[in-house]
């Protein structure tokens, strides 16, 4: 589904990426680990348009999305979490939910997936008239997720899903994003400090450290690897 | 059901509003009409304003600027060839404008058309920043609009401004201008497009993940207030008769955004409530300005005193009573019941668009 390829970004005379490659297959959760500043968010960013990249490719489906600006690449069928949910809190849930299908043009089945939305969260249906800035941060995430899946995107990439929230709470968002990938196979982008977490839903990990990808591998395995234990599961 | 009863409402509100004009304009005396037009015009202000800075966030101080615009064009648009060669004494006018004169309703399309294109020509640029610098930039913008009309003598006749510009404003023309700005932007605010206004201002990074774009939505809020803004200024020029570039310096914006903050942000009925009370308030209180005595103190009239006030009214405003009269909230005709009825709890779909009076 996405591909990139040899990816290097510079911001200003700093080398942020550098030339980083990596596969999301149909389907699949893939993970994108890393601690602060190894570069997980710029590579969404250059998905998404925010940041050129000065050398490298991304594929979508074989298309390249390099030159598209954020909206176009919305339409194109990519999605985002943003980092710190950012929902719009003095819109209601429900609006918040339609302004996720903006960028569709058959808007008159954008009603039914708010039910969808509301299935898969029940919480928000009972909150669908409220400000967004009244829900708790735990139900916030929830909305951001469900106004990305308004877009009803071929790929739904998610930056630091858990970030503020309780252990708990974090465990049930992830749970939910491997529901989601489950019941309707959804093709899932997860980009995650938290490694324990996250390996334990992904199919597929990259671990980033400063600007490079240092390791890869199946999530499962990752999990079982002693260096990858003892470095980013804080298990000696 | 419920929804044909408050379209019944509104329309009688109208029509009594439209009775309530005709009786006016035929009985009060120009004082009166003129304090009465001069709420309209600066309820259009307001409503406009808070389409940029209370829907959109977009904190755009170039309204001064944009009523300029409006007002000039209006004003060389109705003005007959003899007055205009009077008012241009000094440097005689460019030819094509000397003896153009338009219908009233044409001039005031074409204010409007002129200023949202200089709108949008501002925008353009403009919308690149955020928060305080657009703030700056528009001002500036504002500013260089006033210069350019000090300094292009042939066309605007200068500092020397125009006079004897036909008094065609009346009760009708201001009124029915800000029932159709409320209409239309309260028509746009209810759209997705208004709802994409909302969310740039919330979170523009969030909005424009979700496919909002940007610059497009700023643009179109930004042409949209100028054109309205356009027109209440050709309003303006038609009402008190004489414009000079000082009539527009940054005290107008000034004004305009201390009666929408007044007014509550994002709500559109907030601001016309607002901005009639301002009026009314500022014609009240012009005794304040002459000398007078309290005791044996003897106060000198002091010019300006009532802006003194005004400015210590809206610092009341702002640190105790910040959403203003009506927060985001507008008037709707179930508010009202429920108010008379007392109950508290307002139901939380109340979308229906309501008119003040």
């Amino acid at each position: 589904m996405l591909e990139i390829q040899n990816l290097h970004v510079f911001y200003g005379g700093i080398h942020a990426l550098h030339g980083i490659s990596l596969n999301v297959p149909d389907e699949k959760i893939i993970a994108l680990l890393g601690a602060n500043g190894a570069g997980k968010s710029t590579t969404l960013r250059c998905i998404m348009g925010i940041v050129k990249p000065a050398e490298g490719s991304i594929l979508l489906n074989g298309e390249s999305l390099l030159g598209y600006k954020s909206f176009e690449v919305v339409k194109k069928g990519v999605a985002m979490v943003p980092e710190g949910r950012r929902v719009f809190t003095n819109l209601t849930v429900y609006e918040n939910l339609s302004l996720g299908a903006y960028a569709r043009k058959e808007q008159d089945k954008v009603r039914q997936d708010i039910e969808a939305v509301y299935h898969l969260f029940p919480r928000l249906q009972e909150r669908a008239f409220q400000p967004a800035g009244t829900l708790s941060g735990g139900e916030q995430q929830m909305l951001a997720l469900g106004r990305a899946l308004m877009s009803k995107p071929t790929l739904l990439m998610i930056d630091e899903p858990s970030l503020g929230l309780s252990p708990l709470l974090s465990q049930t968002v992830l749970k939910r994003l491997k529901d989601l990938n489950r019941d309707t196979g959804q093709t899932i982008l997860l980009i995650e400090q938290n490694a324990r977490a996250a390996l334990s839903i992904a199919d597929y990990a990259y671990i980033m450290e400063v600007g490079s990808i240092r390791l890869e591998g199946a999530a499962a395995d990752l999990a079982k690897d002693d260096q990858v234990r003892q470095t980013y599961l804080g298990i000696h | 059901m419920k929804i044909s009863r408050n379209t019944l409402l509104t329309l009688g509100a109208l029509i009594i509003f439209a009775g309530f004009l005709y009786v006016a304009q035929n009985m009060f005396n120009t004082y009166i009409l003129r304090i009465i037009n001069l709420c309209a015009i600066y309820s259009i202000f307001a409503i406009t304003f808070n389409l940029i800075y209370g829907y959109t966030g977009q904190f755009s101080l170039g309204h001064a600027g944009f009523a300029a615009v409006g007002a000039y064009v209006a004003a060389l648009l109705t003005m007959s060839a003899q007055q205009k060669e009077a008012n241009f004494f000094l440097t005689p006018i460019v030819p094509a404008l000397a003896t153009m004169q338009w219908p009233f309703l044409f001039a005031i399309i074409a204010a409007g058309l002129l200023a949202a294109l200089v709108g949008s020509l501002i925008a353009w640029p403009a919308l690149r920043l955020r928060g305080d610098y657009l703030a700056i930039a528009t001002l500036g913008f504002s500013e260089i609009i006033r210069v350019l009309l000090v300094n292009m003598q042939p066309v605007t006749n200068g500092a020397l401004g125009l006079k004897g510009i036909p008094p065609y404003t009346n009760l009708f023309w201001s009124w029915g201008c800000v029932v159709i700005t409320l209409f239309v932007i309260k028509r746009l605010t209810n759209t997705s497009y208004g709802r994409a206004l909302r969310a740039i201002r919330d979170d523009e990074v969030a909005a424009e993940a979700l496919g909002v774009q940007l610059a497009r939505h700023k643009l179109m809020a930004f042409a949209v207030s100028a054109f309205f803004v356009g027109v209440a200024g050709a309003l303006m020029a038609n009402l008190i008769s004489t414009i000079d570039p000082k009539v527009f310096l940054f005290f107008l914006t000034y004004q305009i955004v201390g009666i929408t903050v007044m007014g509550g942000m994002g709500s559109l009925t907030g601001s016309t409530i607002a901005a009639c009370l301002y009026t009314i308030f500022l014609e009240v209180l012009r005794p304040i300005e002459s000398p007078f005595t309290i005791g044996n103190l003897h106060v000198p009239g002091v010019p300006g005193m009532r802006m003194v006030l005004f400015s210590i009214l809206l610092l009341i405003v702002i640190l105790f009573y910040r959403h203003g009269l009506m927060g985001t909230r507008e008037f709707s005709w179930d508010r009202l019941f429920e108010f008379f009825r007392g109950k508290k709890k307002a139901s939380p779909l109340t979308n229906s668009e309501g008119e003040q009076e």
